[in-house]
């Protein structure tokens, strides 16, 4: 199978070497000449010393017969021109794209790109399987700064989960008064009973917001110290 | 209106004050605080230091309900992906990416975005100062429904500039 890879740096340069391990025909399109020879010394003549964002250096590493092109430079905009490039002139089958900045990987896919990589995505995965994400969030400050409103969501660990908020026992300057619940926003009753991922509105003395902490999030010690310290 | 010009160079900062002088809101990013040099100092519209290629960073500005976006940074690929952004992320009826490679240029507009190709229209006025015919292609935003230099002629106060085109 013919792949193209653009960019030899780190993440291009094992690709590489691992995909040649694999019997696959490959080039590399590397614009920096050191780097390109480099490579070119390790894996031997499958780099061409030119920038990939240009179509017809696509063209002439054979876009129009490629499989696959990855694109994996350090830059999501150079990533993101290739794929299109590759999607769009070469009808390329499949392009893959590395991007850095999370939020680039819906519109990557919007735009045509087949697989889109995210490594701090999976970073970020890996570590909010390690710490409790829910947080107390502090929405605004109230009477110059004695008052907060606050946002809690409620966790699969929560303390209040399955009560009702007559049941938590919160000190008198804290006051729950909106349950968010998917799309719904309703006023504090009686009879709710907290589910996970319920948020939670409040209004608070500045000094009470580590008993709203405590009694909706948790102290965090269940979760947070085991795991942390692995 | 509302516009919003990423790149503060020397056409970024000149287009923010022309637009900013014949009294629209403008917003221009720039990631170095020192391109707003270019600006005047009683410059009317906003100076946003941001990477304008982020999409927080444009939720953050207002792209969203923008009525004008100009992606003129001195990356062409940063310029396509901020254009790119803007109309498929923020709804922005009119952005045009400056693409100084020519065949990236006419790529993209063949795919749906507006494109301004320097390269080209330096070559194209050169080219006609030393006699030769003009390259029909050459002049002013390539739009994908065809070639327009005014988009949005009916919105702005100031529109002329067309006359002074190439009609001669």
């Amino acid at each position: 199978m013919y792949i193209i890879v653009v960019g030899g740096g780190r993440v291009g340069y094992y690709l590489t070497k691992e995909l040649l391990e694999a019997g696959h025909e490959l080039v590399v399109l590397e614009k920096n000449t050191r780097r390109a020879n480099q490579i070119s010394d390790e894996l031997g003549s499958i780099v061409l010393n030119r920038d990939g964002c240009e179509g017809k250096y696509l063209a002439e590493a054979g876009a129009n017969r490629a499989k696959i092109v990855a694109a994996v430079t350090g830059d999501d905009e150079d990533n993101l021109v290739v794929c299109q490039m590759a999607k769009h002139h070469f009808e390329v089958p499949r392009t893959i794209a590395r991007v850095n900045n999370p939020k680039n990987e819906q519109l990557f896919r919007h735009l045509g790109v087949d697989e889109v990589i995210s490594p701090t995505r999976m970073a970020l995965a890996a570590i909010e399987q390690d710490i409790p994400v829910h947080e107390l969030l502090h929405l605004a400050q109230l009477s110059g700064g004695e008052i907060e409103l606050l946002e809690a969501q409620i966790g699969a660990d929560s303390p209040a989960l399955g009560r009702r908020p007559s049941d938590i026992p919160l000190p008198e300057g804290c006051s729950l008064f909106v349950l968010i619940r998917g799309d719904t926003v309703q006023p504090m009753r009686g009879e709710t009973v907290f589910q996970a991922g319920d948020k939670v509105l409040a209004i608070s003395r500045t000094e009470c917001a580590v008993d709203l902490h405590r009694e909706l999030i948790g102290d965090g010690q269940a979760v947070g110290s085991s795991s942390l310290a692995g | 209106m509302r516009v919003i010009i990423v790149g503060c160079g020397r056409v970024g900062a000149g287009l923010a004050e022309r637009f900013a002088r014949s009294g629209h809101g403008v917003t221009i990013i720039d990631t170095n605080s020192e391109a707003f040099a270019r600006l005047e100092p009683d410059f009317p519209g906003q100076a946003v230091r941001a990477d304008g290629t982020d999409e927080d960073v444009l939720r953050r500005v207002g792209t969203q309900g923008a009525d004008l976006f100009f992606a003129l940074t001195e990356g062409d690929n940063r310029n396509i992906l901020a254009a790119q952004l803007a109309t498929e992320t923020f709804g922005v009826q009119h952005a045009v990416a400056k693409v100084n490679d020519p065949v990236r240029a006419e790529a993209y507009t063949s795919l749906g975005l507006a494109t301004i190709c320097r390269t080209r229209m330096l070559i194209d006025a050169l080219a006609r100062h030393g006699g030769l015919p003009a390259d029909p292609g050459a002049d002013g935003v390539h739009t994908p429904s065809g070639r327009h230099d005014a988009a949005l002629a009916g919105a702005t106060s100031a529109a002329p500039a067309r006359a002074t085109g190439r009609e001669g």
